[in-house]
């Protein structure tokens, strides 16, 4: 499998109160062409963060060290091919290449502007398209996202629209000039389980249809589970266990997996209130 | 006392939304007997958090009543009503939002224990030590800033401040939806603790089957405001008869079982 995006030795410290914390430390991952990878763990594991070095959105205080590469598939592959950058000098992606979905699409999507023009913008600025054929490419993609009525929303400012159906506009614009790696950082954890579960089967299509790479991040390991071929398992800043999903779920190698395992409370576990005998 | 702790009944609200009426809550009736726990699921907009908010009063019902500990919760007022609300109990989500982010824990334990005449001056340093020890904190943690503590300590702060007056019944509002996995189990075993201890009823709202199961004796599963079905929480999510109901098992997040070969 060629690798699209390569991370060698990656480390990020931030710098709070005069202080040095280590938000990433020596993190190496390679996400091949049209895989889905999950990155899981809990608050300050460092999973955002990764999600911020890769879209080189960290803050200019913040101390990088290691290597980003990306890796754009070409009919002839060779190592001539392979564009080394570090991420602050030169961006290759930037929603050209690399779509991003985040936990809150309010704080993505431009209230004053409607949804159509969002989404046209990104086919516009990226694609080149003129604007007549973005905003058809637009219309086409709220169809794609399944949003009722795409003509009405294509006119929609995005607070006439539901949590879900934002998400799904983020989602359009993510993937409005074809890249060839979405991730998607707790896109999901701010919906209602219905929504989400929604949400997740679009990406899954989504990905699918588009041939692109997967990067899920996740506090949730059972929907990671449910959409990752692999899952990398980041606490403090760490990458504690790397595999297969049915090697880290069936058989976790690391006590921190097992208690993340452990602490999902599914439908069919005993529940607590009669382990406890109440 | 006899019946039940609380009974609501025919419990209505409606909102006016671009020109239509649009019913939040629509004939809810339920009831929690003392020392149990009831949970309220659904999607999001199902009605949930607006029959938490009818529960403290903070906005007023169109029809139905609320009868807690024997009398009409609705009707109450004033000094009679402040009395009432020390036994009822809320806990939110988000104990950042509803705390003052710069006060100190002491403070924020304080406040309840003066204004419902617990405890004297004297004796309250005491008992915030207590309350805090009773939540498995640290009463060394006192001198600390709400925003300085973690998700997880700050969650067990607004739960030693609900059982500071010694409530009957907790409204636990989506209160465990926001912390870390591993923190969240802890959360859970807490409050089954204090019910067992202090028998302690919850009103448990919350959009995840997966946490209603653990912990809630019986669920009503809500849809657009009306209650769809109710019953035993495990024999309702182990077979749920509505759609809403079936619709929210098919949406939880399972892990996959992968059989391993014994070889």
């Amino acid at each position: 499998m060629t690798a699209l995006l390569s991370i060698g030795d990656l480390s990020v410290t931030y710098r709070r109160d005069g202080a040095e914390v280590a938000a990433l430390k020596h993190i190496s991952l390679d996400v091949a062409t049209g895989e889905r990878f999950a990155i899981i763990g809990e608050s300050g594991s460092g999973k955002s963060t990764l999600a911020l070095a890769i879209a080189g959105l960290l803050p200019a205080s913040s101390r990088i060290e290691g290597r980003i590469d990306w890796v754009p598939p070409s009919p002839s592959r060779g190592a001539k091919d392979r564009q080394s950058f570090l991420f602050r000098n030169s961006l290759p992606l930037g929603g050209r290449d690399i779509g991003f979905v985040f936990q809150d699409p309010s704080a993505s999507i431009d209230p004053v502007m409607t949804v159509g023009k969002q989404i046209a913008e990104v086919a516009h600025a990226h694609l080149g398209l003129a604007w007549r054929d973005a905003y058809t490419r637009a219309r086409d993609l709220l169809e794609r996202v399944r949003l009722p009525v795409p003509d009405a929303a294509m006119r929609a400012y995005p607070h006439q629209l539901s949590g879900g159906q934002k998400q799904r506009v983020a989602i359009a614009a993510a993937i409005a000039a074809s890249p060839k790696l979405l991730i998607a950082d707790e896109a999901t954890s701010a919906l209602d389980t219905i929504v989400q579960a929604e949400i997740v089967a679009l990406i899954r299509q989504l990905v699918a249809e588009d041939g692109m790479a997967l990067l899920f991040i996740s506090h949730d390991i059972a929907l990671a589970a449910e959409l990752a071929e692999s899952i990398a398992v980041f606490r403090h800043g760490e990458l504690v266990e790397f595999g297969s999903t049915a090697q880290v779920v069936s058989a976790p190698r690391h006590a921190y997996t097992r208690a993340l395992l452990e602490a999902h409370l599914g439908l069919d576990v005993e529940p607590l209130l009669r382990q406890t005998g109440t | 006392m006899s019946g039940p702790l609380l009974a609501v009944s025919g419990l209505t609200k409606r909102y006016r939304r671009g020109g239509k009426i649009i019913a939040a809550v629509d004939d809810v009736s339920f009831h929690i007997e003392p020392g149990e726990t009831l949970a309220l699921a659904g999607p999001s907009g199902s009605g949930k958090s607006t029959i938490a908010r009818l529960m403290l009063r903070l906005i007023e019902p169109d029809a139905g009543n609320i009868e807690f500990e024997g009398s009409e919760f609705l009707s109450l007022n004033g000094a009679a009503l402040r009395d009432r609300r020390a036994r009822l109990q809320m806990v939110f989500q988000d104990p950042l939002a509803a705390f003052n982010p710069r006060a100190t824990v002491a403070r924020v334990l304080d406040d309840p224990l003066r204004i419902h005449h617990i405890a004297s001056r004297a004796e309250r340093p005491r008992r915030i030590a207590a309350l805090l020890e009773r939540v498995g904190l640290s009463p060394g943690l006192a001198g600390r800033a709400i925003h300085e503590i973690s998700g997880g300590q700050r969650q067990r702060v607004a739960i030693a401040r609900a059982i500071a007056t010694k409530p009957s019944l907790v409204v636990l509002d989506e209160a465990v939806s926001a912390l870390d996995v591993s923190v969240r189990a802890q959360i859970l075993r807490l409050l089954l603790d204090l019910q067992r201890e202090e028998r302690i009823a919850y009103l448990f709202i919350s959009h995840d089957l997966g946490v209603v199961r653990a912990i809630a004796h019986r669920v009503a599963i809500l849809d657009a405001g009306r209650i769809a079905e109710s019953g035993d929480a495990r024999d309702v999510i182990d077979a749920p008869q509505s759609a809403i109901g079936k619709a929210l098992v098919a949406a939880a997040p399972r892990l996959p079982r992968i059989e391993q070969d014994a070889s």
